[in-house]
């Protein structure tokens, strides 16, 4: 066994990697010899960006422990951002791969902006408060993207702010061969569909990577030592407010990019997708995955993606359906009297349960 | 005093539960794709050899209402136009008005051996459905009432049977001066709905052509359409006689009680979408006493009498025009089925391949007109104007 | 000036359905300490038992407030018995993920049961409103939903204040445990609470759909999210916070479409909402407890 290895966390770690990389390649296999259903076939990127979503929102969540209900606006903005740098890049940049790179590094960049600007005022607050706040960013910013004309013509990008909800495309005043990209609140259509599963495969291990090694690392230990006891933490002389920081950056970061690859995805996108149920959407995969829990992230979002349609068979009642897993997972999941009776019918290993700080 | 988070939070929800949790999720879903009766979302007549029709639209959420007529004008239709030849089986998805749900629908009903589609319903979930049907493996797709230009635009076979929102909104203004050139209008409108927003903007420019007076323009969100006493007040405040509402016939009922309640006296016209208003339950139909509305399709109609009466029968609702256009869809796909001789087992590529050109060529005496289609996918057919009177669509 | 005052009355009609619904949530969050987001469906469930028993069984409206405060009751008991109980050792966040699974599954309950296509709620109060009145927007809805309100906020005040069982929520909100040492029935408190929270959104669906005509079954959720906002900018768990929080929202909400941009009004609420709490975190009503070491 190679010396790095030797640690329990990093073999942990590439264990997780590993897993990845083996369902990426089987699930290849499989589609090459046609047997997925196409039903499933379609939603591999979808599924690779709400990996990644749930991942980040993990991150902020699990690991620095601040409750995030705006984790969507974040993905509208690196979508939006993604979606603009694709289009406008059609003629410069002819190959999709190179323009996806663009786009996404583009998303990620432009969310993170809005992470750190969002988290100035957020990470002032703790608690439910910091929950209501977050949510209340998320509202703001799928509203100001409804505002928003984007257009782009061989003199450049035309960009419009629709105060008034008078302004159409025409106002942009697009040149002959021009194309409007974003139109306010119909949202971005005719976008060329260049994410492919591959380039989901690849964000969703630089994801990993990126938040694992934070985790790690020595801004990492006090990420967690900030979640576990603030007062403590501060007394031994660790920035709350940097660390929080850094956690949340690095999650819109990467939502951005998780958005760029599902705006890329589609040929139509309205910013309504991004609302607070799509935030909600996204806990729902990390509470139930585990906090701090990565593997677990990655499980419950493919899990509970491919469900609501695993369930179209029940027709009109897949949704009561949906909602009854739900609740009953939550609740075998979490009520001790359930949790004791299995724990009595499948004894495990119980060292393990007590080091669960931020696992892979 | 935290409930979410702070001192109680306590983030050991660990491995154990995780493994528990997901192995349920797991199982339902695995159960869920293992025991494939295909007795999916509202399918009829699955007989072996029949054609099959999918259809796609929110079936749940707030857009239900729209896309649960669609379902059932296609459903009905399927039983109206089987043929021996070309008998029939038609399934809808639900897609709750989400463009990324509508494709996941898309792909379940290809999976299922869709041949032809006739939908989705809404118009973000068309364009972005419009995108993969027309993209290899190609299946032929005719929206009943998603009505931007982009979702024909630039596809072979993707068409459409509802006029698109530019027409619309011209053909409104055109309608307009010439029965009330000397009202002072606003315009109010939906901009969160590219429907909507996509008829105003025709209305708008084609308005400023006509030298019609809009005083006021008004605008709200599907997320604030609880009440509308602000933008009213803004509009009355402006002088505005004569409201013009591209918008659906759920919040329009709304406006009107508030106009009511306010004593607010205006006349008001609305476009297809608010065809259904007299249908909702419960509704004041004396509110909509006056109301003008430009649609294709009315129930009141002699010659529409045995649909409205089929569908009352079978759904226990008077069919809207959401019904009425998917029903003339499958009338059309039907015919164009005969015109360019496909039998009823064809590959859906083969389909999409030849029934664009039979389209052009057919013309359907249907509920919604006489209905031909150009080469872009785009349907022609006279735009109507009723008013309500007594409770009842009379031409105007 | 006119147009200003009528803008204002817009604000406090929209303010005072805001402000009843956020009387319920921030009931349920004082002493239970949860985030019931199925709420919102609560008062959907309300207005549609409200519909039914006027519309189908043709019974006066008072009947119907009866017959949708008394379902609504036992529905919230045995949401509270099936759903929230077997979590009252879990995590905060488990509790707030099974409340949205209750909050999924009424809505498609509800459609289930009602259909999709909306419904036209009628007015359950229509008395003649005074000319003078009527000329700056005020509708018998508005003047019955405000007096609703403080009757409700009054009786609330007291319920929690002087009664036995208020007193006893109150401890069960303060320390579980300790309230549990002291001989006071936890469960059972808390069972009453979400009777009381429900009964609440019963009244609360009745007056909304009065206000705002459109009855289906995602009808609760965006007025339920708005209320929520008006809880917390009142300082949530406080009863007079919700109160003022419910009708400063409404007005914010009013002022900013009337002047500023229809597109950007929830913006602007929660821009407000959010300076207000960095200004005080606690809301303006809210204790603020600081942290000890």
């Amino acid at each position: 066994m190679p010396n790095f290895l030797k640690n329990k966390k990093t073999r942990r770690d590439f264990v997780t990697y590993g897993l990845v990389v083996l369902a990426f390649v089987a699930v290849s296999l499989m589609q090459a010899n046609h047997m997925i259903p196409r039903m499933i076939v379609g939603q591999l990127v979808p599924i690779c960006a709400y990996i990644v979503m749930a991942i980040s929102l993990n991150l902020v969540v699990g690991v620095a422990g601040d409750l995030s209900l705006g984790h969507a606006g974040f993905m509208s903005v690196g979508a939006y951002t993604g979606i603009v740098a694709a289009t406008s890049l059609a003629e410069a940049v002819p190959n999709d791969a190179v323009r996806l790179v663009i786009a996404l590094l583009a998303g990620a960049a432009s969310a993170a902006l809005a992470g750190f600007l969002v988290g100035i005022p957020v990470l002032r607050l703790s608690g439910d408060y910091l929950a209501i706040v977050t949510l209340a960013f998320g509202e703001i910013i799928k509203e100001i993207v409804t505002c928003l004309i984007v257009g782009v013509d061989e003199r450049g990008l035309h960009v419009l702010f629709n105060l008034t909800g008078k302004l159409t495309v025409d106002d942009l005043g697009l040149a002959e061969g021009g194309a409007a990209i974003i139109k306010g609140a119909q949202g971005a259509s005719g976008t060329e569909t260049i994410s492919t599963f591959f380039a989901g495969f690849l964000l969703v291990m630089v994801a990993l990577v990126i938040v694992l090694n934070l985790v790690r690392s020595r801004a990492g230990r006090a990420i967690l030592a900030v979640r576990d006891n603030r007062i403590a933490a501060e007394s031994v002389g660790i920035s709350t407010t940097k660390y929080r920081m850094i956690a949340f950056v690095v999650s819109a970061a990467l939502a951005g990019a998780a958005g760029a690859l599902f705006g890329n995805g589609f040929s139509q996108l309205s910013a309504t997708k991004f609302d607070f149920n799509t935030s909600i959407l996204i806990l729902v995969f990390v509470v139930l995955g585990g906090l701090g829990n990565m593997r677990g992230s990655i499980v419950a979002a493919t899990v509970l993606t491919i469900l609501p349609e695993a369930l179209r068979q029940f027709s009109d009642y897949r949704m009561l359906v949906y909602a009854i897993v739900l609740i009953l997972v939550m609740i075998c999941s979490n009520n001790p009297t359930i949790k004791g009776f299995v724990a009595r019918v499948l004894p495990r290993r119980r060292s393990n349960e007590e080091e669960v700080s931020a696992d892979a | 005093m935290s409930c979410l988070t702070g001192k109680s939070f306590n983030p050991v929800v660990n491995r154990r539960s995780v493994i528990a949790g997901v192995a349920g999720l797991g199982a339902a879903s695995i159960l869920a794709g293992c025991s494939d009766g295909g007795s999916g979302g509202g399918s009829s007549a699955s007989s072996a050899g029949a054609f099959k029709v999918g259809t796609i639209g929110p079936l749940t959420g707030p857009a239900a209402s729209y896309g649960n007529s669609v379902a059932h004008g296609v459903e009905l239709a399927c039983k109206d136009f089987a043929t021996d030849a070309l008998p029939l089986a038609s399934k809808a998805e639900d897609d709750v008005a989400d463009g990324e749900k509508s494709v996941n629908a898309f792909n379940s009903l290809a999976d299922w051996g869709m041949q032809v589609l006739v939908g989705p319903t809404t118009t973000g979930a068309s364009i972005a459905v419009a995108e993969v049907a027309n993209s290899d493996p190609k299946v032929f797709m005719i929206t009943p009432s998603a009505s931007s230009p982009d979702v024909t635009a630039d596809k072979t076979c993707v068409f459409q049977a509802c006029f698109n929102d530019p027409n619309q909104g011209a053909n409104a203004a055109v309608k307009l001066a010439e029965m009330f050139p000397n009202e002072k209008y606003v315009v109010f409108y939906n901009s969160g709905d590219p429907y909507s927003a996509g008829i105003r903007d025709a209305f708008v420019a084609k308005a400023a052509e006509l030298k019609l007076e809009v005083v006021d323009e008004e605008s709200f969100k599907d997320d604030s359409q609880t009440s509308f006493t602000n933008q009213l007040t803004k509009a009355k405040d402006a002088g505005a006689t004569m409201i013009f509402a591209p918008i659906y016939y759920t919040p329009a009922s709304v406006l009107l009680t508030n106009a009511k309640e306010m004593g607010y006296d205006v006349k008001m016209m609305g476009c297809d979408g608010m065809d259904g208003i007299l249908g909702v339950e419960g509704f004041d139909t004396s509110l909509a006493e006056g109301l003008y509305l430009m649609t294709p399709f009315s129930a009141d109609e002699d010659k529409n009498a045995d649909f409205v009466g089929a569908y009352k029968d079978a759904y226990g609702e008077t069919p809207d025009q959401f019904a009425a256009d998917a029903y003339d869809a499958v009338h059309a796909v039907v015919m164009a089925m005969e015109e360019a001789g496909l039998a009823a087992d064809a590959d859906p590529a083969d389909i999409a391949d030849q029934l664009p050109a039979a389209m052009t060529a057919i013309t359907v005496e249907g509920l919604t007109g006489t209905l031909t289609w150009n080469d872009k996918g785009e349907v022609e057919k006279d735009p109507m104007v009723y008013v309500i009177q007594g409770g009842k669509y009379v031409a105007a | 000036m006119t147009v200003f005052l009528q803008y204002l009355v817009n604000g406090l009609s929209m303010g005072s359905v805001y402000a009843i619904i956020a009387l319920g949530y921030t009931m349920v969050y004082g002493i239970a300490k949860m985030l019931n987001f199925a709420h919102g469906d609560v008062i959907m469930i309300g207005a549609y038992i409200s519909f039914c028993v006027t519309s189908y069984l043709g019974l006066p409206a008072i009947v119907s407030v009866v017959a949708a405060v008394a379902v609504c009751t036992a529905l919230g008991i045995l949401i509270e018995g099936f759903a929230y109980k077997p979590l009252r050792q879990a995590g905060p966040l488990a509790v707030l993920i099974t409340a949205i699974g209750v909050s999924y599954f009424l809505q498609n309950a509800a459609q289930l049961i009602w259909g999709a296509t909306p419904k036209n709620f009628t007015s359950i109060v229509s008395f003649p409103v005074p000319d003078f009145l009527r000329a700056y927007n005020v509708s018998a809805v508005s003047l019955v939903t405000v007096v609703a309100c403080l009757v409700i906020m009054a009786g609330l005040m007291w319920f929690t204040g002087k009664t036995k069982m208020g007193k006893a929520m109150r401890a069960v909100s303060e320390d579980k445990a300790a309230a549990q040492l002291m001989g006071i029935n936890v469960n059972r408190t808390i069972s009453m609470t979400f009777a009381i929270g429900s009964a609440l959104a019963a009244i609360a669906g009745v007056l909304l759909c009065s206000y705002s005509p459109v009855l289906q079954p995602t009808t609760g959720s965006m007025p339920g999210i708005k209320a929520f906002t008006a809880a917390v900018f009142g300082g949530i768990g406080s009863i007079p916070g919700a109160f003022v929080g419910g009708i400063l929202l409404g007005i914010i909400e009013a002022m900013a479409q009337a002047y500023i941009s229809t597109s950007l009004a929830n913006s602007i609420v929660f821009a407000v909402l959010i300076v207000v709490l960095l200004v005080k975190p606690a809301g303006l009503f809210g204790r603020y407890v600081p942290e000890k070491v």
